[in-house]
């Protein structure tokens, strides 16, 4: 399926990307010559039903799994061609992560799990202590940064990993069902932050979810099933989106 | 990266003490029943010690110290005519009973040496005159014996004393002098005499003569003079350095002949009992359980911190790094287990030190070989978590 509005400022490019588990009569096809963009200053949601290839394809752009075939350009640069460690290098530099059980590491604090990225890219530790502070700020857990994250609400935590995804401030932020752990309170403050961050003309924002109560703060949507792109729907932003609770549904 | 790998480390408590207390426990086997090996294995050849002459020379057939086959009192004379031999003196070495005065019988270790020169006799005196030894009756006893000839030894002020009296094979022995000893194997304690007075204790045999004791002359080496005793009167001449390689070493057949004594003493102890098989199962039951404890229990941790690790992953941190994160933690569980282990030892030691036994002595090879150990099982523990996080796709991360 093209894309409805191409543009000059797309920046995750990915064209005939295949991908297969298994072999023989057991190989499955997950992702069938799939076409798929994202553009700055956008967050673009992966939608679909469960096993229907998003989280495969946001793993293919993302550089932690190899595609059997196909192009992926990621801010211009060809992530299938990448070597092992450079394809390592370009995802401590480019690319912040939010994942759906927020990953943060227990014995850490949540200052020092903010600042995980920056100790990647080979920042000290006292300036990675400083920067995650500010960020944490920036997310309303300024106050709570010698905490535990096992002392915070699920919604507090996932303001933890966005500001662990942005400490670093990476041009692309991807989120794997960023709102299945989260209440609909939390949510929506977890999405509203998401919003703020992809207006940034220089980030792009890539969402995985199957949870149509945040489909509206989606500037595009990519719908996929069985390993295909079904639909791409440009959505207007014109009026403040919102979180449809349960019971609206 | 080091930090972030020891909070993770010291986080998972319960991992963390399992760890430590795995290769705590195996370095305590390890280094404690090495080292009381190497105390019993030392206590074989306290003869040596005690006496310390430079030249044993015996019959040509012994192997260690504790065996004797009697040689003729000529013998002594052979050998000091030998040119390379500055002096040689005889030497009565063997165990006989004392009576105490509550009729019960000890055994002790009793060493007979030349009453001219006194060579061979104890080197420390604590109390009394060693001169005394050239008077009638008399003997000079270790602080051993101050305690095992005594008719109560729990309490020290029964103990024997300067001037006290027991029987060896009937005969009256006055105590003249108390020195300090090294413990024998048999665990009898050391009485020292003149060479004519232990053939009066000493039931009437043909031959008598334990041993002869010798010194090389000026300029010449204790290895060179044994192989001239060797080559001139045919008796076994050993020199008494301590354990390890010597010049004189050779092989005759399938076995070795050693220049050393002490050497040849310990040897014949780990061919010829069940010692070492003994402490050497206990050893690698440590290192057993070392392997078991810290592989299993660091490949758990590994586990149950893969969501995290892989994230790390997946955030751009290199295998590299991860796996020496993995290392890192291996080898500070490592340090800290060892450390501890060898604090217990150290403790061991000094209650088998203030008592005299077990016996007990860690030459630095122990704790260095124990340290390699520790660090070897915890190496092994690491590199099972590397193959495992190696083999753990980033991709995997975003699966719930």
């Amino acid at each position: 399926m093209p894309d409805p509005s191409p543009s000059s400022d797309i920046v995750i490019d990915a064209r005939g990307v295949e991908k297969s588990f298994g072999d023989g009569a057991n190989r499955i096809h997950v992702l069938k010559k799939v076409n798929f963009q994202a553009k700055t200053g956008e967050i673009t949601m992966l939608v679909g039903p469960s096993g229907c290839g998003k989280t495969t394809l946001l793993s293919a752009i993302a550089g932690t799994m190899r595609v059997d075939a196909g192009e992926i350009s990621v801010f211009g640069n060809r992530i299938e061609s990448m070597s092992g460690a450079a394809l390592t290098r370009f995802r401590a530099n480019n690319i912040g992560f939010i994942f759906q059980q927020f990953n943060l590491i227990p014995t850490l604090t949540v200052a020092e799990n903010v600042g995980v990225p920056l100790l990647i890219q080979g920042v000290s530790s006292g300036k990675a202590l400083k920067r995650s502070r500010e960020i944490l700020e920036q997310v309303g857990l300024g106050d709570r940064w010698k905490e535990r994250p096992n002392k915070l609400s699920g919604g507090q935590q996932q303001r933890v990993a966005i500001a662990r995804a942005l400490v670093h401030e990476p041009p692309l932020v991807i989120c794997d069902e960023p709102t299945a752990a989260l209440d609909a309170q939390n949510g929506e403050i977890v999405l509203d932050l998401f919003r703020q961050v992809a207006r940034s003309p220089e980030r792009a924002v890539i969402i995985v979810t199957h949870d149509n109560r945040i489909f509206s703060y989606a500037d595009r949507i990519a719908r996929m099933d069985d390993g295909e792109i079904v639909e791409v729907k440009q959505q207007d932003q014109g009026e403040k989106p919102h979180f449809v609770h349960e019971h609206a549904l | 990266m080091i930090g972030l790998a020891l909070k993770m480390l010291f986080g998972d408590t319960a991992k963390y003490l399992m760890l430590v207390a795995g290769l705590f426990f195996a370095t305590f086997l390890i280094v404690q029943q090495a080292s009381v090996f190497c105390g019993l294995m030392r206590w074989t050849t306290s003869t040596l010690k005690n006496v310390g002459a430079p030249i044993y020379i015996v019959e040509e057939r012994v192997e260690q110290i504790n065996e004797t086959n009697p040689m003729r009192d000529t013998d002594v004379s052979r050998v000091r005519s030998v040119s390379a031999v500055k002096w040689a003196m005889p030497l009565y070495s063997g165990i006989q009973r004392v009576r105490l005065d509550d009729g019960s019988f000890k055994t002790i270790q009793l060493i007979g040496v030349d009453a001219a020169s006194l060579a061979g006799a104890p080197a420390r005196m604590k109390e009394g005159n060693l001169q005394d030894l050239r008077l009638p009756n008399t003997v000079v006893i270790d602080e051993l014996a101050t305690e095992r000839l005594s008719p109560d030894p729990s309490d020290p002020a029964k103990r024997i004393k300067i001037g006290d009296r027991f029987e060896i094979n009937d005969v009256e022995a006055r105590v003249v002098g108390i020195c300090e000893a090294m413990r024998s194997f048999t665990g009898g304690p050391y009485i020292w005499t003149t060479y004519e007075r232990a053939l009066q204790y000493t039931p009437p045999q043909r031959k008598m003569l334990s041993a002869v004791i010798a010194a090389p002359i000026d300029g010449m080496t204790n290895e060179q003079a044994a192989a001239e005793i060797e080559r001139t009167t045919g008796l076994r001449a050993y020199v008494n350095d301590d354990f390890g390689p010597n010049s004189r070493d050779h092989k005759v057949g399938k076995s070795t002949k050693y220049g050393d004594f002490n050497t040849s003493t310990i040897w014949w102890y780990v061919k010829n009992t069940g010692i070492p098989i003994s402490f050497g199962t206990t050893v690698v039951i440590g290192f057993i359980v070392g392997v078991a404890i810290a592989c299993q229990t660091f490949y758990a941790f590994v586990l149950d911190n893969l969501k995290h690790l892989g994230a790390l992953k997946a955030m751009g941190m290199s295998n590299f790094r991860l796996s020496m994160m993995l290392i890192l933690q291996a080898f500070t569980v490592g340090l800290i287990g060892f450390g501890l282990g060898l604090l217990a030892t150290s403790g061991f030691a000094m209650g088998a030190l203030k008592n005299g036994q077990p016996p007990f002595f860690m030459p630095w090879q122990i704790p260095v070989t124990a340290f390699c150990v520790i660090q070897v099982i915890c190496m092994l523990a690491a590199l099972m978590g590397i193959i495992r996080l190696s083999l753990y796709e980033p991709a995997m991360v975003f699966r719930a």
